[in-house]
């Protein structure tokens, strides 16, 4: 009997070994609806370019490193959309402290930011849960 | 003076005027420059405040974020099987705080003015005025926990047709809503959740006055609006408004509505839907399609 019961527990934790963790699969759904990290390379491109022609938020990325700072939101959004990145640039709030920056500036942000996810063919229901992720940021980028 | 000092000074003083000038129209641009994203100022509903078709949400009116103002102008046309009403106004929302309105409705009863002895399309006229405030919460920006966007609001109302709704059985032809307000945008399932509570008086929204034989005190009413966000530009949804029972002589239901509100740009979106009005003084099971176009920044 307890030999029985041995195998029968070591079959078990074999087993669960060989499945996939439960819910990887529903973590990832939004992710891969990007085009996992390469689509949300593409994305920041286009995204990087619309900030830089936008008349109401350019100024604040004129000089900036445009291919650093394009990397760095990559790995970032990647990160938020648990794929296999890590962000290694400073803290949102270090990045934009002294900024001034405005709701209005922020919402500008995010409008260059669904006009690049549109233009890549990004459902609006993973562009929607990207946003809902962003959006908490508001409390450290945006200037009360 | 020498005319070329004469003219050094014109010049000087020409170029500070249009140096302010630009100034003033940028500072304008910015203070009115619809910072709001698409579709999040809502809609303006049938009383003037903004929110859905029927009731009004927490969102502060126009697209001015709390830097900036916005204003918008409205008018909606709902018309039954025997009756029809219009409703326009406009309202001006300050720093994303606070919202002033003003409206004005016409309610035409047709036919069955003729009916009562009224006289063919015996119309009732309404004017609002409303004030919102914005007191706790950000409905778009708050995604990561449960508070909602929580406004208060008063509309103050004015019939013009005293003796006849008093004729009706109600009390007054003036009165005061008072609500509260939730709304609530999660983004994560693309949906936007609204609830009110409403103290009224008022019958068929004050168009057959306030109070009334059957109870005339303040009743609480429940008004619910559900939005799917579609894309950016484009919404659907669903209303209910509980309406009070205070005339003998004419029932009174809850309104109901599906609407479609599509947003082309920050200065225009048009709302399509059909609404369930149910009982109307005497005709019943009242249902209309509904046109509501705004425009503004």
């Amino acid at each position: 009997m307890k030999i029985r019961l041995k195998m029968a527990l070591a079959l078990a934790m074999c087993c669960n070994a060989l499945l996939p963790p439960a819910h990887a699969d529903d973590d990832l759904v939004v992710f891969h609806a990007f085009g996992d990290k390469a689509g949300l390379a593409r994305v920041m491109d286009d995204f990087m370019t619309n900030l830089l022609a936008d008349p109401r938020i350019g100024r604040f990325f004129a000089k900036v490193d445009q291919t650093h700072l394009k990397a760095e939101l990559t790995d970032q959004f990647c990160a938020i959309l648990n794929g296999p990145c890590a962000y290694s640039g400073k803290p949102m709030d270090e990045v934009h402290s002294g900024l001034h920056i405005t709701e209005a500036n922020f919402n500008a942000l995010v409008e260059d930011l669904q006009v690049a996810m549109d233009k890549n063919n990004v459902p609006f229901s993973a562009q929607n849960k990207l946003l809902a992720r962003l959006a908490p940021m508001h409390r450290v980028v945006v200037e009360d | 003076m020498s005319k070329k000092r004469n003219a050094f000074h014109v010049a000087r003083w020409g170029s500070t005027g249009i140096a302010c000038t630009l100034a003033v129209a940028a500072m304008a641009d910015d203070l009115a420059g619809s910072g709001k994203l698409l579709l999040t100022g809502g809609v303006t509903q049938l009383e003037g405040s903004a929110g859905g078709g029927l009731t009004p949400w927490a969102v502060i009116g126009g697209y001015g974020t709390s830097d900036q103002i916005g204003a918008n102008v409205f008018y909606t046309n709902v018309r039954s099987q025997d009756y029809q009403l219009d409703s326009r106004g406009a309202l001006i929302g300050l720093y994303d705080r606070v919202e002033l309105s003003i409206a004005k409705q016409t309610f035409d009863t047709r036919d069955v003015g003729a009916a009562l002895g009224l006289g063919q399309h015996f119309k009732f006229n309404q004017d609002i005025v409303g004030v919102k405030v914005k007191v706790a919460g950000d409905a778009v920006l708050e995604q990561s926990d449960w508070l909602p966007q929580i406004a208060v609001g008063t509309q103050f109302k004015h019939n013009d047709k005293g003796a006849v709704v008093r004729a009706v059985g109600a009390k007054d032809s003036s009165g005061v809503d008072f609500y509260v307000t939730a709304t609530k945008l999660l983004l994560d399932q693309s949906l936007l959740l609204n609830g009110t509570l409403r103290a009224t008086r008022a019958n068929q929204l004050g168009i057959l006055g306030f109070g009334g034989d059957k109870k005339n005190g303040y009743s609480v009413e429940p008004e619910i609006s559900l939005a799917w966000l579609l894309r950016r530009d484009l919404a659907i949804g669903a209303e209910y408004r509980a309406k009070p029972n205070n005339l003998g002589i004419a029932k009174e239901d809850a309104f109901y509505d599906a609407f479609v509100a599509w947003a082309p740009n920050k200065h225009v979106s048009v709302t399509l839907a059909y609404a369930d009005l149910g009982n109307i003084v005497i005709k019943d099971k009242q249902h209309a399609p509904y046109l509501s176009v705004q425009a503004g920044f």
